[in-house]
This record gives structure tokens, C-alpha cells and sequence, in this order.
């Protein structure tokens, strides 16, 4: 068990009473609740945290918030595990188990470690150059190089908890719960408008929890807990700790992700959800986002025991913990001074403050001289020493264009580096929401300028650094935002006093120059994560990509987890200094969503399993669960596809579905056939603009087939259409294309032909429908039919008749899919199983059959009837079906028609619909066979064209194919060759009918 | 008219009578299906003549404010479009409801079209109801925004809704395509699992 040696007496907001006992990478250590990891590690002592990604460096714990890139862990194992939190966010409970996510086998000793040695030819683009050839070879090099640089393992059984989501909606959304944040949030709350105030921390007040800052004469954390208590008091306004804004998108719709329970692991309550994903319509947002410190890019700037000095300073303040014993500051600006303070009244000797610039002089400086601690300017940091651990620092003189470095080295003991190199405002959700940032060269850093959105930004995340400033442009923001959403005048309420000591602006050296052989640059680190040094950005503009954008995918500089938070600056600023480029000119990348990573499995919600996507069902679906269906998924809808008596395969009871329509009867559910109502003194003309065919001759009473085309001349949809009165008619659609004709048809009628008089109902799931097919069709209705003549000629084929059918009111069409005679009922849908029943009932002398999909494809298929998105793909036009008779040749225009006349449609040698006929009847083609032209010995061979649709016959007692062939209607009788893996099989061309072409059978 | 007997609901499957209790009492969300509502699709451009018309066959004019209901003696028209109404009747009389439609409408043009059986209705109430909704539609349904008395298309979850404040408790009928009844009472209470849902008689 470790000891928290590094632990203050006193101080900081961890609760000392309630210990909480982990362990890191197998070792026991215990901590406060209060901690993050990465505190709690700081306080047993334990620095060296992870192996850098590709060189595999011993790296230590960098920061103290979200821009963490080296202290990335594997939390908890088993289904929970999370690969790649950052320690410095992951909050401290009981039992917390964490590992390093990139050491094996150990962090302490790391094979990987060699890469360090070999980084001279490991430069940027090294995978590129070295990994392109053979290009066979890829497929291993990449599983091996992934292998050794992984970030981490995902779980591989189901998540057990629960996630959840929230739609909401609120005048303002404020993103960050620092000063800034919480100012805005009370302006805007006041007005009593409704606001949202997100934070991604375990508590309000941003930064202010690491510092030791004052607004109003008392400490900023009173005031922090004031405005917390009155937000909270206020009905409209929603705080959302541990709420993270990870995205800005279109229309102000921002996501937040709200760990409710990831700080409590096991002790967190059953059923609870253990995050929410929040999904924000904001009206207007304020960002308070806050800024990142910028390291320096020095020599061996990534030892472990370098640190950015603001998080230096929050482990000491907020979590009182000594992140070592001996500092050396290396700063670009007076912020690092505060830091030295802060840290010198903790008991850390401050060996060096390492200034930048030539004579740093000011109150804080010379507060930092009075504790004793050596002030250093115009001087940088050459070297570090210590391996696992920071030992020293080697320092030297600055030249005066900060470009090389003068004097002897001059060497300095220590075991923590904290380093400073000025502020980067968090613009990550400014960015996303289309704003564009401007470079501030007095600030040294980017800030916003023009907004694209409903967006204000406040704070440090503006380029305001004080804190007083913070509060005010929070105020003024929060009132501004609820204003322009219709509350309050948006004036901002007085700003309280926060008194800071004057602050000079940095002095930008954005590569600290170095000696000897670390003169290369090689290991002056831009973005830790990513293993990227100066050296490589110097490299990739020596290589012509000198574009920001090409940077970033050459050296994969910030396209790490942590998308470069603290490196992208420092790598674009260095690129502008090789290329000779003013930075605002370099520009930034797009920074995009999500600002720190979100899990699958809250933005999965509770679409998963059952819910993951409607199942839609027909009013008879539960009949057939009860009677044994295996259901085929058609879009959404669940469709028996057939019903094995027990023990029987498929094909057998497929065989005898298709035998039972054959011989005798047959019973399909068809609910799910798309149906649409169509009324109005124009739906005549309708028919005839999206129909191939002529519709003025239909007669009420009567049912026409009718093809759909694109367009583009190709074949949208298919079905049958009836006349059910003067102006009214009743259209069915393929089952898969019933959302889209409509949708299609309506955006016709709304766009380009509003004069039609004609309105569209859908009425697909209003109507059950229930086909009887077979030789007893005829008996069986006329058993439960009183109402309706169904004599051949009083009720012909391709025809429909209202009555009551086993006392249910219903319409009857004399429509076939099986080339039997069939009929389909339509029945009010609240009747659809009544009206099944009692046809099953009365069918039963008939050895009534239900049938599913699968033999009523294969019935079509002996007829040679299409199914569209079956036997067409979206390039077949009617022509190529052979269907050229139902195009008509008299009517003026219908959709699709120009197409069919140009000159490549007509052409004779497209991909057109044929029979096949195997030579071997047994031999059932696969769907989708090639038909090649030339065998070869292995593929790839000429193709000729593909098997459309493929079923074993039991009318014709053999197999059967529909495929789409190079001029196949010119082929009848000719023999092709269908490639399959293994062997070749021969079939002969024939007309896609197999089955009563005459057709006598269904008009019977 | 068949036998009522012949009639199912669309959820008869899940046996909600069963489980259903008579005082919802304390619970913060309540759910049922509402069996047989009666539904009429309405069309036609709303001119004086066709609201004056519409009018004297319900007792009551459609709304022509977007996105609102209105009603009378157990029947609503809910606005659905600027050409576009859902009538509502009580179970039983979609039918008389539609023939004095089409009678009053008979020289205009215009769609009156049955559609009781097309949807299903799911109602749900409760304390908590808002927040079961705010969990899969995205509508602003805060109580400034979304009123008794309010209507929306929109999506609930992955089912396409037709979404109807009925009373400020609040309480809302939730309109859905009779395919998708199945999914969305499934979806609906998973979402209300955390609130204690209580199943009442429609």
C-alpha cells in the first residue's frame, strides 16, 4: 500500500475523513475523496504514469484538466472497462482499478522503449515512406504497428448500465461553469429566462478552484457558492455539473454529455443512468470555455516531472498535493509567477524561475524574489535530465533573436519542471459552431473574432485572463444572450471587484532553442500524445506540406484523443516560423466534435437491443408468432417468411407453401403493401404523369398494374393501382417503397405541379390485407361472401368489388402475385385477424396453407414477375425487363419518359432481364452469380451480367433463375457460363417465364 | 358495422387491462392505449366556404392557427398542415363523422379520408410525462412552449407521432402508425421505468 507522502497537512477540497483505497497499473495506493486520479497519484508519490505513443518515452502527468495528453488510463476491467480517460479528470471512489493504456509489459520497463532509440528513422510520414511497399504487406505491417502502438482496449462484452437521453430547449446555453460562466448564467437566469449552465467538472467555479483568488474582498470560492445558491434557486435554470459541451452544431444545437455516475464506479445505485446525453436547442449561447496552458517547446520538454504551471498550482490549491519538492520554472509571462507563490507557501523550495524574457520586473516578480527563489531572465532550459523522473535542468543565455542560445550551460537540480508558455482560449466549441478565430499577437494566442452563430464568448476562452474582466464580459454576455432571446434589457448587473496584481503579455518563443546533438530538434515535443517534435513540423514544410492542414495529417500532429489541445498552437506557430509565415496567415485546423471523447454507448442511449429499430407489425402478426412463423425483416416491418411444421427444413415447407397455392389454397398476410388514397378532379392526371402507362381508359371497378420510373428513366416502383370512384383511387406500392413513392409523389404535387387537384392520404396500415391464392380461391371466399358476384364475369380478373366478406365490410381485388386465381381482402385493420381467422376456419376443408415471402417469391418467379429492388437495381429501365409494352407510346410526358428516348437507353447490348435454366436442374444458382463471357482460371473474368433472383421450382420440379444479361433479350436459347467459386455451371437462356405463360390459370 | 367482438386493439397483445389499475394514484406517469378512436384525414384549402362547411359538420370550425386543436363534444380537429386535419370522434362514429363531411364538402374540392384503424393512440400523463417525452422528441414541450391545446408532428423516439396536449397536468395522446404501436408502447415504458408508470384503462 503506497503512502500519500506528497500530501499537505491541510488545504485543498478533498475530504481527509473519507480515504478512499485503488489501485494503478496492479499496485494499491489510496487517496481522498476529492481526488482525481491524477491527484491521488501526485500524492503517493507516483509521476510516471504512461508511455508516449509512438516512441514509447516514459511520460508524467502533464495538466490538470481536459487537454491531458500523456496520463491516459484504462479504467476498471471486464464489460465497464474504459479505454483512454485521462487521469486528471477521472474522479477518485473506492476500489477504482486504472492501467496505463500504452506499456506492455510494464510501465517502468517498455520493449516499445527501442522505438526511442530508433526515432532518428522514425521521423514524420516514417509509415508513409517505409510501409507503402509491397503494398500487400500492409495488411501485416498495420496489424503490427497498431499492436505496438495502441491507445487502449475496448470492452468486448455488452455494456451492462444504462445511458439516457434528454431532448431540451432553453433560451441560453452557457458552456463552462468558471467565473466568466456562472456570471453569464446569473445575468441571463435573472431575467428569468431559461438557462442551461454546463460544466464539465465535479464542481463550479473553473479555474478558480485551483488558485487563490478574491472577488469582493473574500475568497472567490465564497462567491463561487453564492451564485451556485442562487442559480439553484432559480426555477429556469438548469445546472449541469459534470455536463460536458462537447459539440457545437448547426442551428445552436449543442450536445452535453452528463456523467451522473461515473464518479461513484460500484457504489453508484442500480437502474441509475450511468450518463446522459443531453441534446441542447439553445436560442442563444455564451461560451465560457475558459483557456489552456501552452507548454514550451524546449529540449526534452516531455520528462515526466514537466508540467504546465497552472496545473502545478491547482494540485497544490485545489487538491493539496506537492507535485514535487524542487521546481524550476520556465515561463514565457508573469502567470508562472502566481504558480511559484502558490507552490513556495505549499514547502516547495523554488530552485529557478527560468524567464523568457531579458528583464522580467513587476509586484509578483519581485513578491517571487522576496521568497527567496532566483529569478532568471533572458535565459531557457537546454536539457532535462532524469529519465523516469525529472533530476535537473541544464540552462543557458538566450541570443537576442531567441533563435540559438549563448554561454556555458549552467546546470540546476530539481524533480518537477513547471513550465508556462502563455494561454490558448479553449475555442473548440466557437470553432465548431463556424466562428473564426483571429491571432492576437499581443496576447500571443488565437481569440475569437466573427461569429457565425448565436454565440458570445466570455472569459479566459475570449482572451480576457483576469479575472475581473471574466466577471464582467460573463455579466455582460449572460444579459446580452437573454435579450436577444426576448428577456430582460440586457443590461449587465455591476461586476464584483476581483484585484489582481498587473500582468505583463508573454514573450513568445515558440521553439526554445537547444545544444549538441538535441540542436536537431528531434525531441522538442509539440504534441505529446502524438509523438511530434519541432523537428517534424520543420520537416513536413521541408516536404512541401506546408499547409496547416497538411500538417496535421503528415505528422498527425492533434489528431491524437486529445486533438492537440496543448500542442496544435505551438505546432502551427512553429510552422510559420519555418515557412516565414505570418501565424494568423497559417491559420488553425477545424477543430471538431467532440471536444473530449464520448462513448459509444450514451450516444447509443437506449437504442439498443428491442429498441434499437422499430419492428413494424401488421394486425395479424401475432397469429402467426403463435403459429410458428420465421419472420424475414422487410425494411422495418416483420414478414413471415415461412412456417416450418416442427421439424422441417426450410425448403421443405417452402415447398410446400408453393405446392398448397399450386393445388389448392393458399393464405398470405400482404398488410404491409404500401397503399395510398388518392382523390381530386386532377388524380386521373396524376396517374398518367408518374405511370409508364395510360390510365383514361381504366373504368371504376377496375384494376391496372403500373410501373414508376426515375427521373432518370429507371425503374422507382411498381403496383397495382384501382379505380374506386370518378376522382378516386386507391394506389399500391412495394412494401420497401411505400414511405418513398409517397414522399416522391407529394414533393411532386408541392413543387412542381400545385395546380393538381389532388390530395394523397396514406392508408397503408389502415387496411389489413389478407390474399387467398390457389384453384379454391374462388370457393372459399364464395363461402364467406354473400354480397359479391364472383362469377367470372360478373368479377374478371384485374378487378375489385366492395361486400362484406365473413361479415366483416371489406373490398375485395381480383389481383394475382401467384399466377392463381387470388384474391386480396382489404379489411379495416382492427379486423385483419377477425377476417384471418375465419378464412383459416372456413379454408381448413381446403388444407388452407399460410404462406411467407419466401414461396410467394418463388411463385412470382415461376410467373417471371419482378420485384423492384430485386431484379432492378436503380439502372434498369422497362425496356431492359422486356416491359416495353407497358411504356406507353401516345402519351405526351410522364416522368421518366425523355430518359427512355435518348440514345444510350435504347441501346440493344444493355444488362436485360432473361431466364435461366440450369443444365443441370438440380443446380439452384446463388443470387447475385456472375454470368461471365470468358472463363478464366481465377477471377477476375469478363462479366456478362448477374443472377437477379434463384429458387428451387417445385411446379417445374427443378431449379429456376431471373438474371440480367448483356443484350439478353437477343439470347434465347443460347448458353452461358455462371462463374462460381469452385466450379462453373452452364444454363441456358430463356423468357423470364416459367410457369402458365398463357396465363390461363389466373384469369380462370 | 362488423361484430364488435371481431375488433382488436392494437395492443390487446400485451394484455394492458390485465395489468392495468383502476387509481393511478400517486403515480407521476400513466400510460394506456386508447382503443378505436375514430380518425378522419381532412383535406382541402381553408377558405371561408370550407371552414363554414367543415363547421356545420362537426359543430365546431378546424383550427387554421398552426400547430393547435380544437374541439367540441368529444370530437378535435388537430391542424396538421395549412390543408391538412386529423378529426378525432369517439370510437364508433369515424364513419357518420365522415359522411357529413363529405355531404357538407360535397362541391369542393377536397379528401376526407378514414383512417381509425391507421393509428394507434397511446395515452400518457402523469406529473412526469413531459420528461418521458423530452427523452425521445425533440420539441420544445417546456410548458411556455407547448400548451394544452397544442399539436405537433414530429418523432418520438423512431416512430413518426402526431403529438396532442390534452390538459396542462399535462397530458398528451400520442397518435402513432398502428405498425409502430408495438415499438413505441415498448419504448415508452422504458423511458417512463424511472418515474414508476402506472397502466390505466383507456
Amino acid at each position: 500500500m503506497g503512502v500519500q507522502r506528497q500530501r499537505l497537512a491541510e488545504g485543498g477540497r478533498i475530504d481527509r475523513g473519507h480515504s478512499l483505497d485503488f489501485t494503478f497499473n496492479g499496485k494499491r495506493y489510496t487517496g481522498y475523496a476529492g481526488d482525481t486520479l491524477a491527484s491521488a497519484l501526485l500524492a503517493n508519490g507516483v509521476m510516471l504514469v504512461g508511455r508516449s505513443f509512438k516512441f514509447h518515452r516514459p511520460r508524467g502527468i502533464l495538466s490538470a484538466g481536459a487537454e491531458e495528453p500523456n496520463a491516459l488510463v484504462q479504467l476498471g476491467a471486464g464489460a465497464r472497462s474504459e479505454p483512454n480517460l485521462r487521469a486528471t479528470q477521472v474522479e477518485l471512489f473506492d476500489g477504482l482499478e486504472a492501467a496505463s493504456v500504452n506499456c506492455w509489459p510494464s510501465v517502468r520497463f517498455d520493449i516499445g522503449a527501442i522505438g526511442d532509440r530508433l526515432s532518428r528513422i522514425l521521423p514524420a510520414g516514417f509509415y508513409y515512406k517505409t510501409f507503402m511497399w509491397p503494398a500487400r504487406l500492409w495488411p501485416r505491417y498495420e496489424s503490427l504497428i497498431r499492436g505496438a502502438a495502441g491507445l487502449g482496449r475496448a470492452p468486448e462484452a455488452a455494456d451492462p448500465d444504462r445511458y439516457e437521453k434528454r431532448h431540451v430547449h432553453c433560451d441560453v446555453l452557457v458552456a463552462g461553469g468558471g467565473p466568466a460562466g456562472l456570471a453569464a448564467a446569473l445575468a441571463a437566469g435573472r431575467t428569468g429566462a431559461r438557462v442551461i449552465l454546463a460544466d464539465e467538472q465535479n464542481e463550479f467555479g473553473g479555474a478558480l478552484l485551483g488558485l487563490r483568488a478574491t472577488i469582493k474582498r473574500g475568497r472567490a470560492l465564497g462567491w463561487v457558492a453564492d451564485a451556485v445558491a442562487e442559480l439553484a434557486a432559480l426555477d429556469e435554470v438548469r445546472l449541469l455539473k459534470r455536463g460536458m459541451v462537447f459539440g457545437y452544431y448547426d442551428h445552436d444545437y449543442l450536445g452535453v454529455v452528463e456523467r451522473v455516475t461515473d464518479h461513484l464506479g460500484p457504489a453508484a445505485e442500480p437502474g441509475t443512468p450511468r450518463q446522459i446525453l443531453w441534446k441542447v436547442r439553445a436560442k442563444q449561447v455564451v461560451l465560457a470555455t475558459g483557456a489552456h496552458e501552452r507548454p514550451l517547446v524546449f529540449a526534452d520538454n516531455d520528462r515526466p516531472g514537466v508540467m504546465l504551471a497552472s496545473a502545478a498550482q491547482a494540485y497544490v490549491n485545489r487538491y493539496a498535493v506537492k507535485p514535487g519538492e524542487r521546481v524550476v520554472f520556465f515561463t514565457a509571462h508573469d502567470g508562472a509567477y502566481q504558480a511559484a507563490l502558490d507552490l513556495a507557501d505549499a514547502g516547495v523550495r523554488i530552485a529557478a524561475v527560468v524567464d523568457l524574457r531579458p528583464g522580467p520586473e513587476g509586484r509578483l516578480i519581485n513578491k517571487v524574489r522576496g521568497r527567496g527563489a532566483e529569478v532568471i531572465g533572458g535565459h531557457a532550459i537546454v536539457a532535462v535530465h532524469g529519465a523516469r523522473r525529472v533530476s535537473g535542468v541544464e540552462i543557458m543565455r538566450l541570443d537576442y533573436t531567441a533563435n540559438g542560445v549563448l554561454g556555458a550551460p549552467r546546470r540546476i537540480r530539481c524533480d518537477l519542471v513547471c513550465m508556462s508558455g502563455g494561454w490558448n482560449p479553449a475555442l473548440h466549441l466557437f470553432s465548431q459552431s463556424r466562428g473564426k478565430p483571429r491571432f492576437d499577437p499581443e496576447q500571443a494566442c488565437f481569440v475569437p473574432a466573427e461569429s457565425a452563430r448565436a454565440v458570445r464568448s466570455a472569459g479566459a476562452c475570449n482572451g480576457a485572463f483576469r479575472l475581473a474582466d471574466c466577471l464582467a464580459q460573463g455579466f455582460a454576455a449572460g444579459a446580452a444572450a437573454a435579450r436577444d432571446a426576448g428577456f430582460g434589457d440586457g443590461e449587465p448587473p455591476a461586476a464584483p471587484k476581483a484585484p489582481e496584481p498587473e500582468s505583463a503579455p508573454p514573450r513568445p518563443v515558440w521553439r526554445v532553442p537547444s545544444i549538441g546533438a538535441k540542436a536537431r530538434g528531434n525531441k522538442h515535443f509539440v504534441d505529446f500524445q502524438n509523438d511530434v517534435t519541432a523537428a517534424d513540423v520543420a520537416l513536413a514544410a521541408r516536404e512541401g506540406y506546408d499547409s496547416v492542414e497538411h500538417l496535421k495529417r503528415y505528422t498527425t500532429a492533434g489528431m491524437g484523443t486529445d486533438q492537440g489541445k496543448t500542442g496544435n498552437v505551438n505546432a502551427l506557430a512553429i510552422l510559420a516560423q519555418v515557412t516565414g509565415a505570418e501565424i494568423s496567415d497559417v491559420g488553425t485546423t477545424t477543430f471538431r466534435p467532440p471536444y473530449t471523447p464520448v462513448g459509444f454507448g450514451v450516444l447509443a442511449g437506449r437504442c439498443i437491443g428491442k429498441l434499437w429499430e422499430p419492428a413494424r407489425l401488421t394486425a395479424i402478426h401475432q397469429w402467426h408468432r403463435a403459429n410458428g412463423a420465421v419472420f424475414e425483416d422487410v425494411g422495418q416491418w416483420k414478414r413471415p417468411w415461412y412456417y416450418p411444421r416442427e421439424g422441417e427444413s426450410m425448403d421443405a415447407a417452402v415447398r410446400r407453401e408453393c405446392a398448397a397455392v399450386r393445388t389448392s389454397l393458399g393464405i398470405v398476410d400482404a398488410s404491409t403493401l404500401g397503399k395510398i388514397d388518392i382523390q381530386g378532379p386532377d388524380a386521373l392526371e396524376l396517374l398518367n404523369r408518374v405511370y409508364t402507362n395510360a390510365w383514361d381508359t381504366l373504368e371504376i371497378g377496375r384494376c391496372r398494374y403500373g410501373l414508376m420510373l426515375g427521373e432518370d428513366g429507371m425503374v422507382f416502383d411498381d403496383g397495382v393501382t384501382s379505380r374506386l370512384g370518378k376522382n378516386h383511387y386507391h394506389m399500391t406500392t412495394t412494401t420497401g417503397g411505400a414511405a418513398r413513392v409517397f414522399a416522391w409523389l407529394e414533393e411532386w404535387l408541392q413543387t412542381e405541379w400545385p395546380s393538381l387537384k389532388v390530395y394523397l392520404t396514406s392508408v397503408t396500415t389502415q387496411w389489413a390485407v389478407v390474399a387467398v391464392a390457389g384453384p379454391n380461391a374462388r370457393r372459399l371466399l364464395a363461402e364467406l361472401c354473400r354480397d359479391i358476384d364472383l362469377s367470372r364475369a360478373a368479377f374478371p380478373f384485374m378487378s375489385w368489388r366492395e361486400g362484406t366478406v365473413a361479415g366483416i365490410p371489406a373490398r375485395v381485388f381480383r389481383v394475382s402475385f401467384s399466377g392463381e386465381v387470388a384474391y386480396e381482402i382489404n379489411v379495416q385493420s382492427s379486423h385483419g385477424l377477425a377476417l384471418w381467422q375465419a378464412l383459416m376456419a372456413a379454408g381448413a376443408k381446403y388444407g388452407v396453407t399460410p404462406y411467407g415471402t419466401e414461396a410467394m417469391h418463388v411463385l412470382r418467379a415461376e410467373k417471371g414477375y419482378i420485384v423492384v429492388g430485386h431484379d432492378t437495381d436503380g439502372s434498369v429501365t422497362p425496356l431492359d425487363l422486356g416491359m416495353g409494352w407497358i411504356v406507353s407510346a401516345k402519351k405526351r410526358d410522364f416522368i421518366g419518359r425523355r430518359s427512355l428516348i435518348r440514345p444510350g437507353i435504347a441501346r440493344s447490348d444493355r444488362k436485360q432481364l432473361v431466364g435461366l435454366l440450369t443444365e443441370d436442374p438440380r443446380e439452384v444458382l446463388p443470387e447475385g452469380a456472375q454470368i461471365v463471357s470468358e472463363v478464366r482460371p481465377e477471377p477476375p473474368m469478363p462479366m456478362a451480367g448477374h443472377v437477379t433472383s434463384s429458387y428451387w421450382s417445385p411446379a417445374l420440379g427443378r431449379s429456376i433463375a431471373m438474371a440480367l444479361l448483356q443484350g439478353g433479350l437477343a439470347r434465347r436459347g443460347e448458353t452461358v457460363t455462371i462463374s462460381l467459386a469452385g466450379k462453373n455451371v452452364r444454363a441456358e437462356v430463356t423468357e423470364p417465364r416459367f410457369y402458365d405463360p398463357e396465363g390461363e390459370r389466373l384469369r380462370g | 358495422m362488423a361484430e364488435a367482438y371481431l375488433r382488436q386493439g392494437v395492443l390487446d397483445h400485451l394484455h394492458l387491462d390485465a395489468r392495468a389499475v383502476r387509481e393511478p394514484g400517486e403515480a407521476r406517469v400513466a400510460l394506456c392505449e386508447r382503443r378505436f378512436v375514430g380518425k378522419v384525414s381532412l383535406r382541402g384549402r381553408p377558405t371561408k366556404r370550407f371552414l363554414a362547411a367543415v363547421g356545420q359538420a362537426l359543430g365546431f370550425e378546424p383550427p387554421v392557427a398552426a400547430n393547435t386543436a380544437a374541439g367540441k363534444g368529444g370530437r378535435a380537429a388537430l391542424w396538421l398542415g395549412p390543408d391538412e386535419w386529423l378529426v378525432v370522434t369517439p370510437p364508433g362514429s369515424a364513419g357518420e363523422t365522415a359522411e357529413a363531411l363529405r355531404a357538407a364538402l360535397k362541391l369542393q374540392h377536397c379528401a376526407v379520408t378514414e383512417i381509425s384503424d391507421g393509428r394507434a393512440v397511446i395515452g400518457l400523463s402523469g406529473a412526469r410525462a413531459r420528461e418521458v417525452l423530452m427523452k425521445g422528441c425533440p420539441l420544445d414541450l417546456h410548458a411556455r412552449a407547448f400548451k394544452a391545446g397544442h399539436c405537433a408532428q414530429s418523432t418520438l423516439a423512431k416512430a413518426l407521432v402526431i403529438l396532442h396536449q390534452t390538459s396542462d397536468q399535462p397530458a398528451y395522446d400520442i397518435y402513432v402508425e398502428r405498425s409502430f404501436a408495438d415499438y413505441l408502447w415498448a419504448w415508452l415504458e422504458d423511458a417512463a421505468a424511472e418515474y414508476g408508470p402506472a397502466i390505466v384503462q383507456g
